[in-house]
């Protein structure tokens, strides 16, 4: 009988960590079975940030590296130099990648580094307890914006990919949410492209992906879905906006 | 062979990282430093399987290091003071990674921007850790161009029998410098193999992983206190240092890197006015040459430590001396090179 939904060979059997509801898990899932799509786990190193994805080493079967907070691009940049014909990913959050790390994400993107990057943007500090992140929305009340974020002292939600795609280095980068089937798809497709872009070493590419956080937004995993789509999605829109021509 | 060039000491060590097999550079432009990072873009941009990158800061360029290095290459990168501050998170991740890298630091004044003249001012930050945790870096001390050269491969082969991390501690009188020197033959050392730990690709084998941290404490302690017996063996290994003039001597001064130059000059004018002095130069400064010292001291009573500080090295020639023979510290600060005449004067005010 043909297995139609198993688990990805490039997961390993340990189980998530996660809370109920977290979409890291489902974005760890999409990666993996990329990697198993195109048969190259056994040549991919990917590199985890400091965050609730920290864990992410556990949870992929192929070669992993733990990076210091925000440093993952700067990193991955010394794998993929010392190794071209590797496939190398950094997966990052939110205060990882927009916020302590900033620098290293936005020149990674410049040199036109050949890797991709899995970036988690669930508006807030996971790991940390629920602080607010450089993406946290206008108003969101946060362990350190208990009043809201406001704009004016706080500054606004910094949309990643809009900022990124400005740069000529980057090749490839779109945004995907997970919070209901027929985004997942476009999710899982786009993550496809990404890491099409690596094997076919046209350079850098990201797929950012608006992820929830039940626990620190205080939201069932219905709730937090349902948050994804009535407040992230407007301010973030879904889409592509570096394309390479021949993947278009 | 035996052939002798003339270089400045920056450009120096890049070609001694060269011919030792390093093939990856990342590194900041900061002065007085830069030729080296020049000297590596322009060598290393023509070679294959190579890469020069001039990261976004010294936080980037590390992480690149740690990158590299964890795939199984020879890795190093270079700053001056305040890019060696930049770096500490880095090489504290890489102290508990584990992996071999060669990181110099030519000292300039500080604190702050301070200023960029020589100094040995990070002493303290290159031998006592650095950065977060308890771990110890392999600190070099040349205190020649050709020093620089020789310690340069060295440190290559010491980051890989260890796989620790191994600072150049220079200054930029060093770098600055030009000198005749050799790149000799080396003997072929023997060195363990790094096939199983580098991180390749799962191919054949069960993944792997370079994870500086586990949240168990209990786990945690167990690798500091693998560390800490590596650090043990590396002391009771590595240990270098020059002894000059020691037999006799009323007096030992104790320097390293360009202060230990100036003293040589100080021994020989000493000598003309009849008084007897010698030298210790510690090579390394990670390991501590604190044995001899202390072996010293049972016959010499009187040490005296020139640094050019305000006193950091003195803090571990006094626990080695342990209280035998008094201690006494000369320091210029701020990027001043103390004179052989001022340092003769102290010497007299010790005798
Ligand atoms: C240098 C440093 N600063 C701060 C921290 C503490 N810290 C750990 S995770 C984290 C934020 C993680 O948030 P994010 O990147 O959004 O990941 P998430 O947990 O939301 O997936 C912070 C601030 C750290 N580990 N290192
Ligand atoms: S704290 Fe938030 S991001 Fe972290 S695992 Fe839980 S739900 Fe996911
Ligand atoms: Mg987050």
């Amino acid at each position: 009988m043909k297995k139609v939904f198993g688990r990805p060979v490039s997961l390993t059997d340990v189980p998530f960590t996660y809370c109920p509801g977290c979409h890291h898990g489902i974005a760890h899932r999409l990666v993996a079975e990329v990697l198993d799509e195109f048969g190259v786990r056994e040549n991919t190193i990917g590199v985890c940030p400091v965050g609730c994805s920290v864990f992410a080493y556990l949870f992929f079967n192929c070669d992993m590296v733990c990076a210091a907070h925000g440093r993952a691009p700067a990193i991955a940049t010394g794998i993929k130099r010392s190794r071209p014909d590797s496939i190398v990913f950094t997966y990052q959050g939110d205060g990882d990648l927009a916020s302590i790390g900033t620098a290293e994400i936005v020149h990674a993107a410049n040199r036109g580094e050949n890797i991709t990057v899995i970036f988690i943007n669930n508006a807030i500090y996971g790991m940390t307890g629920g602080q607010m992140a450089p993406t946290t929305l206008a108003g969101q009340i946060t362990q350190t914006s208990p009043y809201g974020r406001d704009p004016k002292t706080m500054g606004y939600p910094i949309r990643v990919s809009e900022m990124l795609s400005t740069l000529k280095g980057a090749t490839y980068i779109s945004r995907v949410a997970l919070n209901k089937p027929a985004n997942i798809i476009k999710a899982k497709k786009s993550i496809k492209k990404a890491f099409q872009v690596q094997l076919d070493r046209k350079g850098f590419s990201l797929v950012e992906i608006l992820s929830s956080c039940p626990t620190n937004w205080g939201l069932s995993p219905v709730e937090a879905s349902k948050w994804v789509e009535e407040n992230m999605i407007p301010y973030y829109p879904l889409g592509e906006f570096r394309v390479p021509e021949e993947v278009a | 062979m035996g052939e002798k060039i003339l270089m400045k000491g920056n450009e120096a060590i890049g070609e001694a990282a060269i011919r030792a097999g390093c093939r990856y550079y990342f590194g900041y432009p900061i002065t007085p430093q830069s030729e080296l990072t020049a000297y590596m873009a322009k060598k290393l941009l023509k070679m294959k399987n190579a890469a020069f990158i001039q990261a976004e800061s010294e936080i980037a360029a590390i992480n690149m290091v740690y990158g590299a290095a964890a795939t199984g290459v020879r890795a190093m990168t270079s700053s001056s003071s305040p890019g060696i501050s930049l770096k500490q998170e880095g090489i504290s991740y890489i102290a508990l990674a584990e992996l071999p890298c060669v990181v110099v630091n030519m000292m300039r004044g500080g604190p702050g921007l301070g200023d960029i003249q020589p100094s040995q001012g990070d002493y303290f930050q290159a031998t006592k850790g650095g950065g977060h945790g308890d771990y110890h870096l392999i600190v070099l001390a040349p205190s020649s161009v050709q020093e620089l050269v020789d310690l340069t491969m060295d440190a290559f082969d010491l980051a890989d029998k260890y796989r620790n991390p191994v600072m150049i501690l220079g200054d930029g009188l060093l770098g600055q410098m030009m000198e005749a020197v050799e790149f000799k033959e080396r003997p072929k050392v023997d060195l363990p193999d790094k096939g199983d730990w580098i991180i390749t690709g799962c191919k054949d084998r069960e993944p792997r992983h370079i994870v500086p941290f586990d949240l168990d404490p209990s786990v945690l302690e167990k690798w500091n206190y693998n560390l800490g017996e590596k650090y043990k063996k590396i002391k009771e290994k590595e240990v270098r240092y020059e002894a000059v003039n020691t037999e006799n001597a009323e007096l030992i001064i104790v320097a390293y890197g360009t202060v230990a130059r100036i003293v040589k000059t100080v021994i020989s004018n000493a000598k003309e006015e009849g008084i007897n002095i010698g030298l210790i130069r510690p090579i390394t400064l990670f390991p501590f040459p604190e044995k001899v010292i202390n072996k010293t001291a049972d016959n010499v009573k009187k040490f005296l430590v020139v640094e050019m500080s305000l006193g950091q090295m003195v803090e571990d020639v006094k626990l080695s001396v342990n209280g035998k023979a008094e201690v006494n510290f000369y320091g210029r600060a701020g990027g001043i090179i103390p004179s052989p005449e001022e340092i003769l004067k102290e010497v007299k005010k010790c005798l």
